[in-house]
């Protein structure tokens, strides 16, 4: 509250003396995650361009269809996960986005959508305790369900988002065939039945990224399914875990503007601003997420080091799934339902 | 004479009758008013919410996706196992504790009751977080058991129904003991001095005479905890491992994933109706109107 208080008189001061005028109120969800856009991304794009920001944390897309639906819309950007924000733009809950305003033409393509435009890349990933597997723990997917070479126990997702396409590699589907096989209740259903063989040795079906890197940390189980900045941060805590890369999901979070947002144009012009490679490229140096914008890789601020690590240098992503929203748009509420089905068995 | 002066006055009594209704009507309405306006508005609000579909037009789209979906009969299946067995085991720890609280002298028995509402008074989330901590695998009872010797590898008592059960059990004793001990406290104590006199054993007169004297605190509080328990989230949601799934966390999830309130409403109208049809089977056996601590 303070430091978004200083903030907001910081750049009100300089917007009078002389740049562009305007605020925006950015929505995000907190904690160690806002904390390095707020550094990388708002702080400084706000004293660059006189824009005032003021940060607030929320609840997700149903704070956004809330506000839409009351006609009471105080948020002018909020961060994402891109499935969530593909569904609120197909419910009319978002403004399609000007990329006349906004320069995406260093982005990965897959990383940004009419409604969305894509802030950071993490990825899902498998990860181990160092002290059960040592650094050579599982290296497939097909390792992950194989429990006579890695004995011990499993978390897993507790709901439908990123716990399918697993499932179905490790049953054999090659990675490029997943969505396609997903595409119907049978290839939801096969990927449940795969989930069901691995359950007994599942623990803890897990709800929250917190919730999984304590679960490694206290060594609670031996293996998890995850987003990696959480091990890294875990990891970096004294945790006993390591994570690879191979067969992980590779997703993005994004940032959107809900219809009618009090100050949409400023919103887009900030989103133009936070979307530029001079900001993205500092965002590595506080949570081990990738940027969306390829020309990050080029200012000389992301080592050579440090972009081995991140889920989206090149090599990385070349061993991963990118998440297909189109399936998420399309098959979500009916696989989340037949999802709850097999937990609840 | 008598006879006659009857009708007179019993017409003056009639009149004096419906004013004084009228007046305590006229006084209870402010209070009506408020119940009006903070229970039956909304949850009128509720059941016309649970009838419109995804396109906001009528529609019994979200009841019939409770029946086709065998999910939502499993997890009100848990809700209400998961219901009955921590009232029972409250029932079990709590009653025999009250009973041993009534029989301290006061200053002790003061003492103890603020060991059960200390807790009360501490943080729901604190309290199953703390929960979390000493029972999982690498936790402190598993530790310290460990090095007793007592087992040897790590127990399961948590992430599962075991560990929901122990939490839920430890939040929810005081509201089965505080009424328990208060209508133990109000028995006379020579009731059991009569009964043996008259020749009952111990157990005859603890049963004879003293249970069915507590029963008006018993079935208050059992119901008290019965129902507070159906609708609980951050205890099962945090120590049943995600296996767990009580409809309140079913509630949470349908209104991130359906696109109206609708789908939750629903859920929450069938819990309704539900606690209702089991208060109304409890109040053919029970005295209903003890739970408000009336009566006496």
């Amino acid at each position: 509250m303070k430091r978004t208080a200083t903030l907001t008189v910081m750049a009100t001061l300089l917007a009078s003396t002389a740049m562009a005028e305007g605020e925006v109120t950015v929505a995000s969800w907190g904690g160690s995650y806002q904390d390095a856009q707020s550094k990388a991304l708002f702080e400084p794009a706000a004293e660059n361009t006189g824009i005032a920001v003021k940060q607030e944390t929320y609840g997700g897309m149903s704070d956004v269809r809330l506000q839409v639906s009351t006609g009471q819309v105080t948020l002018d950007i909020v961060a994402s996960g891109s499935g969530s924000a593909a569904r609120a733009g197909a419910e009319g809950l978002l403004e399609p986005l000007d990329y006349d305003v906004i320069d995406v033409s260093d982005f990965y393509p897959t990383l940004k959508s009419t409604y969305c435009v894509g802030g950071d890349v993490f990825s899902t990933v498998y990860a181990w305790n160092t002290d059960t597997y040592g650094e050579d723990g599982p290296q497939s997917w097909a390792d992950f369900w194989d429990v006579e070479k890695f004995p011990g126990s499993r978390a897993y997702r507790g709901s439908v988002a990123g716990a399918l396409e697993p499932a179905l590699m490790a049953d054999g589907v090659p990675p490029e065939d997943v969505y396609e096989v997903l595409s119907s209740e049978e290839g939801i259903e096969r990927a449940l039945d795969k989930i069901r063989e691995l359950r007994p040795n599942i623990d803890v079906f897990w709800s929250s990224g917190a919730q999984h890197a304590q679960l490694m940390k206290d060594g609670e189980v031996d293996m998890t399914t995850g987003w990696n900045g959480r091990f890294d941060n875990a990891a970096k805590d004294g945790a006993k875990v390591t994570y690879s890369y191979n067969q992980a999901l590779l997703d993005y979070d994004c940032f959107a503007i809900p219809k009618g947002a009090p100050n949409k144009d400023t919103a887009m012009a900030f989103l133009a601003e936070i979307s530029k490679a001079e900001y993205q490229d500092d965002l590595p140096k506080y949570i081990t997420y990738g940027p969306t914008n390829k020309a990050a890789y080029d200012t000389g601020v992301i080592t050579a080091e440090v972009a081995a690590t991140l889920p989206s240098s090149p090599e990385n992503a070349a061993l991963q799934l990118p998440i297909s929203l189109e399936w998420y748009a399309e098959w979500e509420t009916v696989a989340a339902e037949m999802y709850q089905e097999m937990l609840t068995e | 004479m008598q006879a006659q002066s009857e009708p007179l006055n019993a017409a003056g009594l009639r009149r004096d009758g419906l004013i004084e209704r009228l007046s305590l009507f006229g006084l209870a309405s402010p209070a009506m008013l408020l119940i009006l306006v903070i229970l039956v508005v909304p949850v009128g609000w509720l059941f016309y919410v649970s009838f419109m579909g995804a396109d906001g037009s009528f529609s019994l789209e979200n009841y019939e996706r409770m029946i086709d979906r065998k999910s939502y009969r499993r997890i009100f299946g848990t809700t209400f196992q998961v219901s009955f067995l921590t009232t029972g085991l409250c029932i079990m720890i709590g009653y025999p504790l009250a009973y041993f609280m009534s029989q301290l002298p006061d200053r002790l028995a003061n003492i103890a009751l603020i060991t059960v509402l200390l807790p009360f008074w501490t943080s729901l989330l604190v309290r199953t977080y703390a929960w979390l901590v000493l029972l999982q695998k690498q936790g402190l009872v598993n530790n310290w058991a460990i090095s007793l010797g007592l087992w040897e590898e790590p127990i399961k008592m948590v992430h599962n129904m075991t560990g929901t059960l122990i939490g839920m059990v430890h939040i929810m004793l005081p509201f089965l003991i505080l009424p328990v001990y208060g209508s133990m406290r109000a028995i006379n104590r020579d009731l059991m001095k009569a009964a043996s006199n008259l020749g009952a054993h111990p157990r005859r007169a603890f049963w004879d005479v003293f249970f069915p004297l507590t029963m008006p605190g018993l079935s208050a509080g059992a119901l008290m905890v019965f129902i507070l328990c159906l609708g609980f989230f951050v205890t099962p949601a945090v120590l049943g491992g995600g296996k767990v799934i009580m409809v309140s966390m079913k509630i949470v999830s349908n209104i991130e994933l359906f696109v109206n309130w609708g789908a939750a409403s629903a859920l929450g109208v069938v819990l309704l109706v539900m606690t209702m049809i089991i208060l109304w089977i409890a109040s053919r056996f029970l005295k209903l109107e003890n739970i408000a601590g009336g009566g006496h």
